[in-house]
């Protein structure tokens, strides 16, 4: 069964000045949430195949909205992450189910390539719990300046049935990156790491 | 005097929420930018010029926000605004957003009143021969001084009359990690329709008929 979505939220965050400095050009970066029920939620289940075909699905779906809300082709996208509030009838494996085996493939076809992990948090949650989605190169996960992480929320979910699945896709690094580290312009992107 | 330090938009479509899905979901939006308070830290007696200097901003952020929305601007049927101010600044110039704030969305929207009249506090409603126009009632609001993540909760009412029950509504905003002391937040919010299973009664949207911007 396809996911059943409830409510789906996109966010675009432009930075201008930080510290007082231009930031040229500015950093953006985009979230798409979806509230879907979770089918599993209330009982163990113990195969949770369900849930790991909706990641497929919410993978193409909010990596696609992130790209669309950022106005760039998908090739212009420089960094992602993951992340999944598990409302509480549910387990936290059930987010590892829709975030681990097959969310990563069509995230990484709205990107283009996508060589390296796309880093991820989960927890469980009640209503407007915020998550800090982690976020990495997408190309090669040691390029420093593009450590980031951005905060999702959903002001009326988690419900106790419900999960909040969030995917975060940039065309930038951090506003004013200075502490050294693998630059973008050194990226091989062939093993995913450097 | 405006210093953008920030822009955040945000939209989400509410298919149901444990009733019915509604057929085509409903949409709802904010935007908000971070300024510089260029009167953090101190009283400005005169602080007005502000206000005149928001203007352009106003109208980029409700063409903005209508562009994030992906509709065109006669699917609007909801609208409101907010300030939160940084713990340097006060609750007045979250106020100087009222004027350069409503009154671009309201002109994006097609209202025909003359603003110059409004910013005196001289102008009154319009004539109610028919319809003149769009988005005759007043924006609603809301505002706080508060920290940075501080959450606002922007009150959504009928463009045309304010006593459509059906749209009485409040969307969530905050700005994670702003405003920071010396910063204002500005936002403007808009919504496609009614609540998704409105069913309390009152005035309907299709009954509007005094065109005052009340009923």
């Amino acid at each position: 069964m396809p996911a059943q979505i409830r409510k789906l939220v996109v966010q675009v965050d432009e930075t201008r000045r930080e510290m007082n400095r231009p930031v040229e050009p500015p950093t953006r970066r985009a979230l798409a949430m979806a509230v879907i029920e979770n089918p599993c939620a209330g009982r163990y289940v113990e195969n949770l195949d369900e849930l790991v075909a909706m990641g497929e699905e919410l993978g193409g779906l909010l990596g696609k909205k992130c790209v669309q809300a950022l106005g760039i082709e998908p090739g212009q996208a420089q960094s992602y992450g993951k992340a999944a509030i598990v409302g509480e009838a549910g387990e936290l494996e059930h987010a590892a189910a829709i975030l681990h085996p097959k969310l990563g493939a069509p995230l990484r076809a709205a990107v283009e390539k996508g060589a390296a992990l796309v880093p991820s948090a989960k927890k469980r949650g009640g209503l407007g719990t915020a998550i800090d989605v982690p976020l990495g190169h997408k190309d090669a996960a040691f390029v420093r300046s593009h450590f980031d992480a951005m905060e999702a929320r959903v002001s009326d979910a988690p419900r106790a049935n419900e999960i909040v699945v969030a995917v975060v896709v940039t065309d930038s690094g951090r506003p004013l990156p200075r502490v050294g580290g693998l630059k973008v312009s050194e990226i091989k992107g062939e093993d995913g790491l450097r | 005097m405006i210093e953008i330090r920030r822009l955040l938009t945000h939209v989400e479509d509410i298919h149901h929420e444990f009733g019915p899905v509604a057929r085509e979901p409903l949409r709802r939006g904010a935007v908000a930018v971070v300024l510089t308070n260029p009167f953090a830290g101190r009283y400005v007696p005169d602080i007005l010029p502000m206000m005149e200097a928001l203007n352009p901003l106003g109208v980029d952020m409700a063409q903005r926000l209508r562009a994030a929305m992906d509709v065109p601007v006669e699917r609007i049927e909801g609208y409101g605004k907010g300030a939160i101010i940084g713990s340097a600044g006060e609750l007045e110039h979250g106020a100087l957003w009222h004027v350069p704030g409503g009154y671009a969305m309201r002109e994006l929207l097609g209202w025909k009143g003359e603003r110059a009249a409004y910013q005196r506090g001289a102008g009154g409603a319009a004539d109610a021969t028919g319809q003149p126009g769009n988005a005759l009632a007043i924006v609603p609001s809301t505002k706080k001084v508060g920290a940075p993540g501080t959450a606002l909760d922007v009150p959504l009412t009928h463009i045309n009359a304010s006593y459509v029950r059906s749209h009485f509504d409040a969307i969530e905003v905050r700005v994670p990690g702003a405003p920071v002391a010396d910063e204002i937040v500005y936002i403007l919010a808009m919504s496609t329709g009614p609540r998704v299973h409105a069913r309390v009664g009152g005035l309907k949207a299709s009954e509007i008929s005094k065109w005052d911007g009340l009923r």
